[in-house]
């Protein structure tokens, strides 16, 4: 192995598989959940939606611990879910992966909706209309119509949203702590390798962050350029 | 197909974690101990090599926090025993506070030796920045307060004063150059890469003791591990461990020597 892996410990390896595990789940959730109202932000004329677009883009401008602290509250063992899921005989939340999930989709939430609605826009209503008149049932119109016509949009969608959740860092430590193998992501762990002075190994997780960063942006991109050229064709 | 062959690839790996064999534990720790308590764990296991244990360092006002809502800790281990006091009072702790050790505080600077600067000679050097643990919540930042009030500096030093999260992220404040000058623990300035220059104890008689309990809290009441390593805070190699880090022994701890 290259000494660059050997010197990680399990320590980090663990850290790194619950990154990416975070990572991909809150993608997976974000991808389900916000093509639906993005969709519906792209179309409504509703009143309602300058408000649904202003909750949407909140986690933008709130200091993550604002969204910690809250969550913390609303998902711990006397927060209004967490006593419910102990009344259920379930686990409250609180520093458990599935709490730093919950505040993982909602912290990530505009980097898969506004992409999403820019390119249902772009898209617009006329290839729907179009294949609605030659029958195209619903389900056929977004699997034959809208994933195709708005590719770009829905890998943009993902890619940020991963990579967005690959930083975050403020409302895992307030609502997860640092629990290894549960809560304790690469961002957390970097945190406590420079507290306990572990310089070097601060450096190696810091920089492989840096340069995977760095690489998503780049493809993200890359991509958004080729989809540009192929919308003006 | 490419692209399913790279889900598959990235669910696999995601799907395999590590599987535990023994008992898990896990420790939430004042970062006073971060290389002490590493030590101990480390004789512990020799003991019990099944035993899967986990620390988090912080601050114990931070860490009490974490407990009361709801953290995973099975034991706590305070740099004071006000916090596991108020735990065990709340019900958040099934055992009577155990002191462990008592804490002290050194001024300290990597990068000068600070073995001959008394506390109140701040007063007259030349400093841009002073690195403390806060006081609202880090028993060493309190305490620290505590010993600059004592000597009447605090209202003059107060607006040079940096302040730590928790006391090792104090020393890593100074260690890093963001402080010229840190008061940080004892047991962290006699860490080895720390330990490169001097270092100046601060007389015990300025402050509140930093007398340091530990609980078994709720969550770990039935971890069979929990108590183990409770027990094993007594062990004379434990105590030996502890010593070798500047902390003194309480007096219902037999002293080693």
């Amino acid at each position: 192995m290259p000494e660059f892996l050997t010197i990680l410990s399990s320590q980090d390896w663990q850290a790194i598989q619950l990154t990416l595990k975070l990572c991909l789940y809150t993608t997976l959730i974000l991808l389900l959940l916000g093509t639906p109202l993005a969709w519906w932000l792209s179309l409504s004329h509703s009143k309602l939606r300058t408000a649904i677009q202003a909750i949407v883009a909140l986690p933008l401008v709130l200091p993550p611990t604002v969204l910690g602290f809250y969550l913390l509250l609303l998902l711990g063992p006397h927060g209004a879910i967490g006593s419910t899921l102990e009344q259920l005989g379930l686990n409250h939340l609180a520093f458990s992966f599935s709490g730093i999930l919950i505040g993982s989709v909602i912290y990530s939430l505009p980097f898969t909706v506004q992409p999403l609605v820019e390119s249902f826009r772009r898209m617009g209503p006329r290839p729907l209309e179009v294949a609605a008149t030659l029958g195209a049932s619903k389900l056929d119109q977004l699997f034959s119509v809208i994933l195709p016509l708005c590719r770009g949009g829905f890998i943009v969608a993902a890619t940020l949203t991963f990579a967005h959740t690959l930083g975050e860092f403020g409302v895992i430590l307030m609502l997860g702590g640092s629990i290894p193998g549960e809560t304790q992501v690469l961002s957390v762990l970097i945190y406590d390798h420079t507290e306990a002075m572990n310089y070097a190994q601060a450096h190696q997780l810091s920089l492989g962050l840096l340069i995977t960063a760095f690489a998503v942006l780049f493809i993200v991109y890359g991509l958004n350029r080729r989809f540009e050229r192929e919308a003006i064709l | 197909m490419i692209r399913s062959a790279l889900l598959f690839c990235l669910f696999s790996l995601v799907y395999v974690l590590p599987v535990y064999a023994g008992d898990k534990l896990m420790l939430a720790a004042a970062s006073d101990l971060r290389y002490a308590l590493d030590e101990v764990i480390l004789l512990f296991r020799q003991q019990h090599p099944t035993t899967d244990i986990h620390v988090v360092y912080g601050s114990s006002g931070k860490l009490s926090t974490q407990i009361r809502h709801g953290a995973p800790f099975d034991l706590f281990f305070s740099a004071d025993s006000r916090f596991p006091e108020l735990l065990y009072q709340d019900g958040h702790a099934v055992t009577v506070p155990q002191p462990y050790a008592v804490g002290h505080l050194v001024l300290w600077s990597p990068r000068q030796n600070m073995s001959e600067v008394e506390l109140h000679q701040l007063k007259n050097m030349t400093f841009r920045r002073l690195a403390i643990a806060q006081p609202a919540h880090a028993p060493y930042g309190q305490r620290a307060k505590e010993a600059l009030q004592t000597l009447g500096l605090w209202a003059e030093l107060e607006p040079k004063l940096v302040y730590g999260e928790n006391i090792a992220q104090t020393a890593q404040l100074v260690q890093s150059g963001g402080a010229d000058i840190g008061i940080i623990a004892l047991s962290l300035a006699k860490f080895p890469e720390l330990a490169k220059q001097g270092y100046h104890l601060i007389p015990t008689d300025l402050h509140q003791p930093l007398t340091q309990a530990f609980v078994v809290t709720r969550h770990g009441a039935d971890n069979l591990a929990a108590h183990h390593f409770s027990a094993f805070m007594k062990n004379p190699a434990a105590l030996t461990v502890m010593q070798r880090f500047g902390f003194e022994l309480p007096a219902t701890l037999p002293a080693q020597d």
